[in-house]
């Protein structure tokens, strides 16, 4: 074999091995909508499932069986008030509900804050369904500015009968404060 | 095959002075080169920690503020993992390997000297962020955000240092890959490769897979800090536990890609010292690439805490827990080549044996860890540090540093100093011990990790670990010693250097000829 040959096949082995170094960099990135993917398919939900309306129809309540909804919230980087008006309900699965939180803009401005909301625990997320939710939509304050953002929603009646009690989170954030040296 | 290098002139060496490390393609210098890098870079990650254990001496805050602290934990694995161990590997490669397939040289030697350089450069740009405002990055090697999102000035240039090291080890890696596969001697079946090539032949492709996963996960960092982008950014619809999931996608099979060379280099060792060849030659192949293979499967278990279902906690304790079967095949292999064997115990074999003894710890220490229920106490405490500086530091820093005390005849001409060797020897492996033992009672005790304060009932522990850690790092400078005095002079060295020397690299004279191997060997 001569050295011409080697280096023919040196250089197309290093060119395999680049693309190969290239599709792992693209697969990082494809990890992304992947992770989408798979919460959805374990029931996780994820952002955008959880802030989709449901639908309530074909739910029949039932009134023998409750359910606990508690309610908390989370202010992860400040900014603002926000809390449950209460912290837990008692409900019937099939029936809809209302629950409120109260939010105030302690920012110092104008500014819109969004809610991200979560399930636990984490498999009774798919038979929580909100028909209407604050989180849907970012949320515009005036400075100062204090009200109630509701949620209604109803637990499907499918929910398996080991779960008593879920949590529904809302941690509130800033949108309107660039990150970084914005 | 034809002198491929018949440009250079072998009557006369390499060119005098800078100019020969600025210029040279030559495997054995960039080699060298890589080594001494990795030293200098050992012992400024080792200054950090001393720092670190100085400040733990003692219950209260004594001589670091706390975010200097956490700059010099950070820094300290940053440096270790991607400036000392990875390329310690990497020099050891560009040294061995040619030799021990019969190559005259790695088969893209510009882009060989191309990538040391770029690593230097990284490290460089990594620690100039000292002075930067804000300091260091301080967010720990994992880079997790939000808090890494905290770092002041120096964020772009350490995510920059990272792409740079990135880039630098993953042409390493294709130049060992293409080496192997391309530049053997005849009759060097890859079956007949000694086991350190076949080591570094399944990390290389380790490395082409997850680098550039670890590259795309700062990119993301980085737009998500400067262009608003919100990959990890919840009040965007992005999610911090995804750069969990992304980054332990590449730091699982990163910790193999620190430890699979050093497998090799201990199954180099032990035959040569037990005068017999190594016991399941075919398994031990077999074992590094099925151990390879499960790093891809097993990253989440450094994250049971995240919240995950069920079925997703069972099957990474079940996948994690089947890495102790061909791990276990290794140790139960090397342990059979003693067996019976001829043993005596020079510098490499009695660091080989330390390894062996020592590694196996670290990795039961891992089978507590992968058990979650466990795992749920045992996360972000002093047990996870204290295992994983079990696998490490007495696994592939003595794997290393046995290398080094094998082939350091081979490379210099010289005998080294056999007493001071084995001082360092009994001295580090002793020291080793008191500086991470104390650290799984810590860690059971339920002392978090990355904290430059304590309660005060971890004071006897950390003051006997920070002992430990200042005896180790002493016994370090007898190394540095023992490593000039060896270049500098010595009783000449046989080309067998050993009793018992199996491959082509003790075939040719030591020192190691400039060109070697520039008509290939016969293999038998």
């Amino acid at each position: 074999m001569s050295a011409a040959d080697t280096g023919k096949r040196n250089r197309s082995l290093t060119a395999r091995l680049v693309l190969m170094a290239a599709g792992s960099f693209a697969f990082g990135f494809a990890l992304v909508p992947l992770y989408d993917v798979f919460c959805e398919v374990t029931g996780i939900g994820t952002d955008k499932t959880l802030t989709r309306a449901g639908s309530a129809d074909g739910q029949v309540p039932v009134p023998g069986r409750t359910v606990v909804v508690e309610f908390t919230a989370s202010v992860p980087a400040g900014g603002w008030q926000f809390e449950p008006v209460a912290a837990s309900m008692e409900v019937h699965p099939g029936k809809l509900y209302e629950a409120h939180y109260r939010a105030r803009n302690l920012a110092g401005r104008a500014t819109t804050g969004q809610a991200v909301p979560s399930i636990s625990p984490m498999r009774a997320a798919r038979y929580f369904v909100k028909t209407e939710c604050f989180c849907f939509t970012p949320q515009h304050f005036a400075q100062d500015e204090e009200r109630e953002l509701a949620v209604r929603f109803v637990v499907d009646r499918e929910l398996p009968k080991n779960i008593d009690r879920l949590t529904l989170s809302y941690a509130f954030y800033d949108v309107g404060q660039a990150r970084g040296p914005g | 095959m034809s002198h491929a290098a018949s440009h250079d002139d072998h009557a006369n060496g390499p060119p005098k002075g800078i100019v020969r490390w600025l210029t040279t393609t030559n495997h054995k210098d960039i080699g060298t080169m890589y080594l001494v890098f990795s030293l200098m870079m050992f012992l400024v990650g080792g200054g950090f920690a001393f720092m670190i254990r100085a400040e733990l001496f003692q219950p209260g805050l004594q001589i670091l503020n706390p975010a200097v602290f956490n700059q010099m934990t950070t820094m300290h694995a940053l440096i270790m993992v991607f400036g000392a161990v990875m390329p310690a590997t990497v020099g050891l490669a560009n040294w061995m390997i040619p030799m021990q397939i019969g190559a005259a040289d790695m088969a893209l030697p510009r882009m060989n000297l191309f990538s040391f350089w770029l690593l230097a450069f990284a490290f460089l740009l990594l620690l100039s962020t000292f002075l930067m405002p804000g300091g260091a990055p301080a967010s720990g090697w994992t880079l997790y955000p939000p808090l890494v999102l905290q770092t002041g000035e120096a964020f772009p240039l350490a995510i920059f240092s990272i792409h740079l090291m990135g880039a630098s080890s993953i042409m390493g890696a294709i130049n060992v890959i293409v080496t192997i596969v391309n530049m053997r001697a005849p009759g060097m079946t890859l079956l007949k490769m000694p086991l350190f090539s076949w080591s570094w032949l399944i990390t290389a492709y380790l490395l082409i897979a997850v680098m550039p996963v670890f590259a795309g996960a700062v990119t993301m960092l980085l737009t998500d800090y400067f262009f608003h982008t919100s990959f990890f950014n919840a009040a965007g619809g992005g999610d911090p536990v995804l750069f969990q999931h992304v980054f332990w996608f590449f730091g699982h099979p990163e910790v193999y890609i620190m430890i699979l060379p050093a497998f090799g280099i201990v199954s180099e060792i032990i035959p040569t010292f037990s005068r017999k060849p190594i016991f399941g030659y075919e398994a031990m192949v077999f074992a590094i690439a099925s151990i390879a293979f499960l790093s891809f499967i097993v990253w989440a278990h450094h994250m049971f805490t995240v919240g995950m279902p069920l079925a997703g906690q069972l099957f990474f304790t079940l996948s994690t827990m089947l890495i102790a079967v061909p791990t276990g095949v290794k140790i139960f292999n090397w342990t059979t080549t003693m067996w019976r064997g001829s043993l005596s115990f020079e510098p490499p074999m009695l660091f080989a044996l330390a390894f062996l003894f020592l590694f196996t710890l670290g990795g039961f220490s891992g089978l507590m860890l992968a058990i979650v229920p466990a795992d749920y106490q045992y996360h972000d405490t002093y047990f996870v540090v204290a295992h994983f500086h079990y696998v490490l530091v007495p696994g592939s820093v003595f794997a290393l540093m046995a290398a080094v005390y094998y082939w350091m005849p081979k490379w210099t001409g010289h005998m080294y100093d056999m007493t001071l060797a084995k001082w360092h020897f009994w001295l580090s492996a002793i020291f080793v011990n008191v500086l991470f033992f104390p650290q799984h009672f810590l860690g059971l005790a339920g002392m978090p990790r990355r904290i430059p304060d304590y309660a005060s009932q971890f004071a006897d522990w950390n003051m006997v670990s920070s002992i430990g850690a200042f005896g180790f790092g002493l016994s370090q400078l007898l190394f540095i010693w023992l490593i000039v005095k060896c270049v500098r002079g010595g009783a000449p060295a046989t080309a067998g250097v050993w009793d018992w020397p199996h491959g082509l690299e003790w075939t040719v004279p030591s020192p190691a000829p400039y060109h070697t191997f520039e008509k290939a060997p016969e293999i038998h």
